[in-house]
């Protein structure tokens, strides 16, 4: 029920003086009311449940999560292993 | 697709795991809201991945689950009639009620329509100015904002023939109310993401305080909920209680101020019951008095009803975390998908029908 989903924002027009848009949900296009992300601009992503932006996705924040485990493998790897604790010339 | 093949990549999932695995050294009982998330936990085996001193039970928050059973009866009765077109998520088809289901009430010559939007309802009434339409308004406060949206879009365009069935409910009212059970067993929670992207982080706050316990507003793809039980685990056995945010891409602290806004506009707080739970104080949302004449309920007689709920069914000990799916006598028995006798049997979100979806009756004692 509370499945959203990221998509690309491609298009934005009015309908009855609420702003809509066409969404890029990777290759599928589809239509969203974006009256809850009104200064999203085309090339954003948002976040979409049921036909309905619910807010723009933070790339900055969503980078985030990828540095943090990049660093832990980084770590890892100057300690000659690998994520998983094994031997880094062993890894497949 | 950007921002979800990154999140269900195994080699970051493994590496999380292992920090999980590094960090844990007591029992934790973590139980995670959002029913998007049971589903997402038992798909992708993250039960099975994590320590074994790590419990992950499955909470309330499956909006279709909890819709209470007179609200059922209620769709089935204004579905029946001749002058209605009732429309819903396609979640609602199956969901038992004390008969039947909207699906038979189709089958029986109901014009009942499955709609991706709360806006395509609306358009239904435009397009169909003889007949009286109605939206089945059922889930929590990420749904709340486009049912109100679509209410509103009818009084400011005059469409007088659309009218909500309205059966909104609230999560932190209920986290409450499993914390207060005498039976609780929750050390942490998984806050819904989608739930905090509308409403925001403010409402955890006297919460993680008043209870000690940790609550991390959490995504719903594997990285993102292993992440979740990570930061939740640290806060444990660092003896933090803290409100934290995994899922920062989407949620920010004050939610969205527009929609809040919406919600506000159309929808008051109420007291509401969740089905097998029972009422729950200041839990669930109808629409304002000067939003009225949207409220099928009043346009509709359709009280008095009398339900009936099966017997057999433990839902609702189930939604609460006090028992797990494949300890129902019913499961997998009298109880499939095809024929559920509780909610929780129908919705994919519902803890019964993932169980039943991922096997989890054999693997587990
Ligand atoms: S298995 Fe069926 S009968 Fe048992 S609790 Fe789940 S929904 Fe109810």
């Amino acid at each position: 029920m509370c499945l959203a989903i990221p998509g690309k924002v491609i298009e934005l027009y009015d309908v009855n003086s609420m702003l809509m848009g066409k969404i890029d949900f990777a290759g599928t296009i589809k239509e969203a009311c974006l009256a809850y992300v009104a200064d999203v601009k085309v090339g954003e992503y948002v976040i979409v449940h049921a036909g309905f932006a619910l807010n723009k996705i933070n790339e900055k924040e969503a980078q985030k999560t990828f540095e943090l485990w990049d660093e832990m493998t980084a770590k890892a790897e100057k300690e000659g292993l690998d994520v998983f604790g094994m031997p880094l010339k062993e890894k497949i | 697709m950007k921002y979800l093949d990154e999140f269900r990549d195994p080699y970051i999932a493994k590496k999380i795991v292992d920090e999980i695995h590094a960090v844990t050294t007591k029992d934790w009982v973590i139980m995670e809201i959002c029913g998007g998330q049971t589903h997402s936990i038992l798909k992708n085996g993250i039960d099975q991945l994590i320590p074994k001193s790590i419990e992950l039970v499955h909470g309330p928050g499956c909006p279709v689950c909890v819709t209470p059973l007179e609200k059922i009866d209620k769709a089935l009765a204004i579905a029946s009639r001749d002058d209605v077109i009732f429309t819903s998520f396609g979640d609602m088809l199956r969901v038992p009620g004390s008969k039947k289901d909207l699906f038979m009430v189709k089958s029986e010559g109901g014009d009942v329509r499955f709609v991706y939007s709360p806006l395509d309802a609306l358009q239904i009434a435009k397009d169909n100015p003889m007949k009286k339409v109605v939206f089945f308004a059922v889930g929590f406060e990420t749904t709340a904002p486009l049912t109100a949206m679509a209410a509103w879009q009818a009084k400011v365009q005059g469409i007088d023939n659309f009218s909500l069935l309205v059966s909104h409910v609230l999560v932190p009212p209920a986290m409450i109310a499993l914390l207060n059970s005498p039976n609780n067993r929750v050390n942490g929670y998984l806050a819904a993401g989608h739930v905090c992207t509308v409403m925001g982080l403010d409402e955890y706050y006297p919460l993680a305080a008043k209870f000690k316990l940790p609550i991390v507003a959490t995504g719903f793809e594997p990285v993102d909920i292993l992440e979740g039980i990570l930061m939740v685990v640290r806060q444990l056995e660092e003896g933090r209680h803290e409100v934290e945010n995994q899922y920062a891409r989407v949620v920010n602290r004050d939610g969205n101020s527009s929609a809040i806004d919406i919600i506000n506009k159309v929808f008051e707080i109420s007291d509401q019951k969740w089905r097998g739970i029972g009422l729950i104080p200041e839990s669930g949302m109808i629409l304002r008095d000067e939003m009225a004449v949207y409220d099928a309920e009043k346009i509709f007689d359709v009280e008095n009803l009398k339900v009936d709920e099966p017997k057999e069914c433990i839902s609702g000990i189930i939604l609460q975390g006090l028992k797990k799916p494949h300890e129902c006598n019913a499961f997998g028995k009298k109880c499939t998908p095809k024929n559920p006798l509780g909610a929780t049997m129908v919705s994919s979100e519902g803890a019964c029908a993932a169980y039943y979806a991922y096997n989890r009756q054999e693997n587990l004692k």
